[in-house]
């Protein structure tokens, strides 16, 4: 399986000469970049370690929780070449389960998540396997279609409280020891999700799995052609990336103790879409970083009278007319490969 | 007085007509999107936000300048259309050598500023807009009563639709339309400014959505945020017609629109899901779209 996928990244390199960098960057990688990540990584981690002491925990938690979405968005549309416009779905969708588990049910929190999170990957299934029957800006369509009906089930459901959402969640103890009503023990917790979200985004892209994906979206009629089942890639792929947005909507559910309509509307789809595209598609880091920057640039803008939409609507205008790499990729692009 | 089914059949007809009505505006939208997409190989997010502008200038018209209702049905889809020039000529037309998504960005990010703008100085609350004179009252069926002014929305819509294929499909303009959609470089080598062609359609299937607001103002409140959910239903009608065919636009948005209708009366909680629902029986069925071809 391994050999089978270098060989495809390489020949795909070699007929394509230079018109695609994706591929060919992907044969340069190894070596020095592999010691100027960890370098980056490690700075990052330092910082995330010690931001709760600087910075307001809640923020950061907040920064994080839409960190690890905007990364989840990213496996697909980075990787897979998927523009989902449906995401808050999972993302708000696992908010109410976990919710729904830790408030009514007094489940852990770490139970409450996962069932959050085994909600998403079993709606990501659904959505999933109709949306890949499209392409290209249909599949756009339907995921939005698809999550604008988790929209409407979340306001006529009973549990989900409608309008007011599911208040005062209890954030429990984790493994029934650690209580996260302390706001640092949560922090650190969070952090933890982030990284163990990161991590398996991380190793996902970079597997033969991985590498299958970037021929999709490169070029699809190709990978069919070399035997690749490509549904099944897609499919996995958008599991996958539903089942860490729920991940991160659940985690956020425990942060700010709520679950609410907000979280599954479209212009939260379109947010996440955002953040990536700020940061970077197609880049690790850059949907980390495109979410610290919307995530803090609503909170400077919540305590002025700008309108927030007016504003995150010209960023995207823009990213897309000017800025296409994002801030992350236009790095890259200036100071060697990444 | 009979029954249907257990329900009165003022209910169900007044349910119908409003669903015909609904039907109407999905027809007019979704035509809109069709025409662009054909031709610029972009879903017009805009084109919710875009209608909520037609709907907020004929209002704007009325209560600023004293233009009543008639003014407003031909200064408003052309004051749009307008807008959709300015906005393919000066972003649009930048990102056609793209990915076609990027025009999906890029019509989502106005959307956002259009709708947070008119938020931002209207707030969210709908403005009343007076049914015009000529048409108050209505007319007694028998069966139940049709007030003229829904009357008037199903049949204008109509005939716009119904004239819209007819442009496309019948007649030279229409023609090259088609042809540029096919093959646009053959046709601007046979010296026709396919550029102009491009900019054109998408003023005019923007100012379709702007006539489509202005027919909306007086049924619904004028507020921003008409237009927000509206064009996600449309997008869902869109996806079960395939937008390969007008005419497959026209009845996919009328027949979803009953439907809804129908869904009010027989079981109301399912009725804000039952075409996104049939979007998925579609997509199960004939991934295409009734009337779209595999592409």
């Amino acid at each position: 399986m391994a050999t089978q996928s270098k060989t495809t990244s390489i020949k795909t390199a070699g007929v394509k000469t230079a018109d695609t960098q994706t591929t060919t960057i992907a044969l340069r990688r190894p070596g020095q970049d592999t010691a100027r990540n960890t370098i980056i990584l490690g700075i990052g981690l330092l910082i995330a370690l010690a931001a709760p002491f600087v910075l307001y925990p809640v923020f950061v938690m907040k920064v994080l929780c839409f960190a690890l979405f905007a990364c989840a968005f990213n496996l697909l549309i980075g990787f897979a070449g998927l523009l989902s416009f449906g995401h808050a779905a999972f993302f708000g969708g696992a908010a109410y389960i976990t919710a729904h588990s830790a408030k009514v049910w007094g489940l852990g929190p770490e139970i409450s998540i996962l069932l959050g999170m085994g909600f998403s990957a079993l709606l990501g299934l659904a959505f999933g396997s109709l949306a890949i029957r499209r392409q290209g800006i249909y599949f756009a369509m339907i995921t939005l279609a698809l999550s604008q009906m988790v929209f409407f089930m979340a306001l006529q459901l009973k549990f989900t409280g409608g309008e007011d959402g599911i208040q005062a969640v209890p954030r429990g103890h984790l493994f029934g020891v650690i209580d996260l009503s302390n706001s640092l023990s949560m922090y650190y917790f969070v952090l933890a999700v982030f990284l163990i979200g990161f991590a398996v985004v991380w190793r996902a892209v970079h597997s033969p799995f991985g590498q299958v994906l970037k021929a999709i979206r490169e070029n699809e009629p190709r990978a069919v052609s070399l035997g690749y089942r490509t549904e099944r890639y897609k499919l996995l792929a958008f599991v996958l990336s539903a089942s860490l947005a729920g991940l991160a909507g659940g985690t956020k559910a425990l942060v700010f103790q709520l679950a609410s309509l907000t979280d599954v509307t479209w212009q939260m789809s379109g947010e996440v879409v955002l953040m990536t595209l700020l940061g970077g598609m197609g880049t690790l880091l850059g949907p980390v970083v495109g979410a610290a920057i919307v995530v803090t640039l609503e909170s400077y803008l919540a305590a002025t009278s700008m309108p927030v939409p007016v504003v995150i609507g010209a960023i995207f205008v823009v990213c897309v007319l000017v800025f296409r790499r994002g801030i992350v990729g236009e790095l890259q692009a200036r100071f060697g490969r990444r | 007085m009979f029954d249907l089914l257990g329900v009165p059949p003022q209910v169900l007809f007044g349910q119908l007509l409003l669903g015909l009505i609904n039907g109407s505006f999905y027809a007019l939208l979704s035509l809109g999107l069709a025409v662009i997409f054909g031709m610029l190989n972009v879903i017009n997010f805009a084109h919710g936000a875009l209608y909520m502008i037609g709907a907020f200038v004929a209002w704007l018209l009325l209560t600023k300048l004293g233009l009543g209702y008639w003014w407003a049905l031909g200064l408003s889809p052309l004051i749009v259309g307008l807008l959709g020039v300015v906005l393919e000529k000066t972003m649009l037309s930048r990102l056609y050598k793209l990915d076609h998504l990027y025009g999906l960005l890029l019509t989502f990010g106005l959307a956002l500023i259009m709708e947070g703008a008119f938020r931002h100085f209207y707030g969210v609350s709908g403005q009343p807009y007076p049914i015009p004179d000529a048409l108050k009252g209505g007319q007694n069926l028998g069966f139940m009563f049709l007030p003229n002014y829904r009357g008037w929305v199903v049949v204008a819509s109509l005939v716009v639709c119904f004239g819209t294929w007819f442009a496309i499909e019948r007649t030279r303009l229409g023609a090259y339309l088609r042809a540029a959609t096919e093959n646009p470089v053959l046709v601007q080598a046979f010296g026709i400014n396919v550029p102009v062609m491009i900019t054109a359609t998408y003023g005019f299937g923007v100012a379709l959505a702007g006539l489509a607001g202005v027919l909306a103002a007086p049924i619904y409140q004028v507020s921003p945020l008409m237009g927000s959910n509206l064009i996600i239903v449309v997008f869902a009608v869109v996806v079960i017609g395939g937008m390969g065919s007008i005419l497959g636009a026209i009845v996919t948005g009328l027949g979803l629109g009953l439907l809804e209708g129908l869904t009010k009366v027989f079981y109301p909680e399912a009725s804000n899901i039952v075409v996104f629902v049939v979007m998925a029986i579609v997509l199960l069925i004939k991934p295409a779209g009734l009337f779209g071809r595999e592409r």
